[in-house]
């Protein structure tokens, strides 16, 4: 057996009052243990797999019927009611027995975004609980986990766990006396944000380069290596645990209405206390900043966040009152996402900060519809046009003037996603661009976010 | 931060892959391909083998050469084409030698908010290559500026070959890091 690293790392994961009825502990058990994803920890101190153990004694569909009364949304971004994703997959007729597969998305590559991370470092088996438990919903015959390459260390880990659980008999032949075989594979990726766009695995996971595909057909018709597959987040399967323990109705109570649950929110940039917070959905935004986060770490006023990872508009000063959840931010001009926040202080260039954006998806297009690869590359010139001195008042008409042919022209959100910051950037800070524009300099003077040496 | 410059047209063209350098093996070791063997059992479809398959020539030839993707193919029965396309697509099968210490910065918002560009600067200082310059010459260390790794709380971070190192905010860090690299207690770059 490969030795597990254990290197601490210095994330923020707790705050007072953590773990009461206000802020419940569903996912982060034992964050910051590094001993914490060893299944004897697990089942003694966390409930560890007693949600498994009531699902398996229930009717397959009646599990999907409590995550559906649950309210589980998706977590990966789109957020998808879980329950209603689940109950597409198509059911076995006494004429055609299908394989159904379940596949765990855990190819978290949104700048800003560090929660999977957090969960498969120090509670794996929830997620494996958790895919069991969805399994065993859909009656499906294996479940994938696909980890970004990056996250080796989480891999080996991870394989530890479920070795674990084969040993303990929970995954495996006639699992627990039911009569059902199922097992998990992890399957490393290679480095490529666009495998997180759920077709885009799946061709990955079948050893293709990593393109989306066209749907229809969805893959709940026909996904991975052609059969019926239900592709979840890596937090959207950990939270399953906690909703069949509690029964999805006392779940559906945690929230604001119609975004159920707690989320696991990561605060980077420019804040005191970076970090994992999980909190119920609708906690304001400002109070995760200001008072779990510790506000502004520079000293300067905040100016902009982001409010779920790269792909999110971008939100001002007025916004940040706004409740974290996927309704309210959609209401202010922006999306949940991810939940991971990027925090922005006056001393920030927009034009800079738009442009490192940009230039990202203009990297990680995967090449295939023309309005994303060539829109995304054509931003990014223009501003670096603009951020070199060199741009034109008419640029900015130009720029506004693109979002709309790349956006929803493409087969996957990744076009759109790059259009949320640019229009964002645009709107709301229009004056730095223009600053940057009549006086050749960056109207917040000293931002340094971008190398001197080459890009990619 | 300019825009890559535009490859010189030749009345020759190059057929795909000539311009990627060659590596001296040329095939994979017999326990290489009962690994690949044995990953190709575990799926329903062999292709899916061709990503695990990559990591093992990557581990096996230093880098991802077109030797290896030659082997990969064979040795998994899949067109040549295919394994060209898987390999050239992610980012994380290096094309070309990389040193022995191959230090991947991450540069995205996160990490450039906490000064990620100038820890690129001087990561390129210290160690006197630039990204995608290939190898120091005394083959240690190579740079390469990459996309978000996940370590945005912690910023800026930095990939030494496998493993992530976080919390560089300072120089002092860096040196720390490349230090622990010359005195062998990183695992060097090919597993």
């Amino acid at each position: 057996m490969v030795a597990i690293r254990t290197k601490p790392d210095h994330h923020t994961y707790t705050f007072p009052g953590f773990g009461s009825e206000k802020f419940p502990n569903l996912l982060l058990r034992g964050a910051g243990d590094l001993n914490n994803w060893h299944l004897p920890v697990y089942e003694q101190q966390h409930e560890g797999y007693v949600a498994m153990r009531k699902a398996l004694q229930m009717e397959p569909v009646a599990v999907t019927e409590e995550v559906k009364a649950s309210g589980l949304r998706g977590r990966g971004g789109a957020g998808f009611p879980a329950g209603l994703k689940w109950s597409f997959m198509p059911k076995d007729t006494p004429e055609r027995k299908l394989t159904r597969y379940l596949v765990c998305n855990g190819d978290e590559g949104e700048p800003g975004t560090f929660k999977d991370r957090v969960i498969l470092e120090y509670n794996p088996h929830q997620l494996i609980e958790g895919m069991i438990i969805g399994g065993w919903a859909m009656q499906c015959a294996m479940g994938y986990v696909y980890i970004r390459g990056e996250f080796l260390w989480l891999i080996e880990k991870l394989e530890a766990a479920i070795q674990q659980a084969r040993d303990a008999g929970y995954l495996g032949k006639n699992i627990l006396g039911t009569g059902w075989d199922y097992d998990i594979l992890v399957y490393r990726g290679a480095g490529a944000y666009i495998c997180g766009e759920e077709t885009a695995l799946l061709n990955s996971l079948e050893g293709r380069r990593g393109e989306p595909r066209v749907k229809p057909p969805f893959p709940a018709a026909k996904g991975a290596f052609g059969q019926p597959t239900t592709v979840n987040n890596v937090e959207t399967l950990a939270a399953v645990p906690p909703i069949l323990r509690m029964g999805g109705g006392e779940y559906a109570k945690i929230g604001s209405p119609k975004n159920s649950g707690t989320r696991i929110f990561g605060v980077s940039g420019h804040v005191k206390r970076p970090g994992i917070y999980e909190l119920p959905m609708g906690t304001p935004m400002n109070f995760l900043v200001e008072e779990l986060a510790g506000g502004s770490s520079t000293g300067r006023k905040i100016k902009a966040i982001i409010p779920g990872g790269a792909s999110c508009p971008m939100l001002d000063e007025k916004d940040f009152d706004v409740p974290m959840d996927f309704d309210n931010l959609k209401a202010r001009g922006s999306m949940g996402g991810s939940g991971g926040l990027i925090v922005m202080d006056e001393s920030v260039c927009i034009v800079q900060a738009t442009l490192r954006l940009i230039r990202f998806y203009a990297h990680e297009s995967c090449g295939q519809c023309t309005p994303c690869r060539e829109g995304c590359n054509w931003m990014q010139l223009i501003l670096n046009r603009i951020e070199h001195g060199q741009g034109r008042m008419e640029d900015l008409d130009l720029l506004a003037s693109l979002t709309p042919r790349i956006g929803m022209r493409t087969l996957c959100p990744l076009g759109d996603a790059a259009c949320g910051p640019m229009d964002s950037a645009l709107q709301k800070f229009r004056h730095e661009f223009e600053h940057h524009i009549i006086h050749k300099t960056c109207y917040a003077q000293g931002s340094k976010l971008l190398s001197s040496v080459g890009a990619h | 931060m300019n825009p890559a410059p535009i490859p010189e047209t030749s009345n020759e063209p190059l057929a795909p892959g000539q311009r990627l350098p060659e590596s001296e093996r040329k095939a994979f070791s017999p326990e290489a391909i009962a690994e690949i063997q044995a990953i190709m059992a575990q799926y329903p479809d062999k292709l899916a083998a061709t990503l695990p398959a990559l990591y093992i020539a990557q581990r096996e030839f230093g880098f991802v050469s077109l030797a290896a993707m030659r082997a990969v193919a064979e040795t998994i029965g899949i067109p040549e084409g295919h394994v060209f396309g898987v390999a050239t697509f992610y980012t994380m099968y290096q094309k070309a030698p990389v040193g022995k210490f191959h230090f991947q910065v991450c540069t995205n918002i996160s990490c450039a908010l906490r000064g990620a560009a100038q820890l690129l600067e001087k990561v390129c200082e210290r160690t006197g290559v630039k990204p995608g310059q290939g190898p120091s010459p005394d083959g240690m260390w190579s740079v390469e500026e990459v996309e978000c790794l996940a370590g945005c709380g912690v910023a800026p971070c930095v990939q030494v070959n496998q493993d992530v190192y976080d919390e560089l905010v300072d120089e002092d860090k860096l040196v720390e890091v490349m230090e622990a690299c010359k005195r062998g207690e990183y695992r060097p770059w090919g597993y």
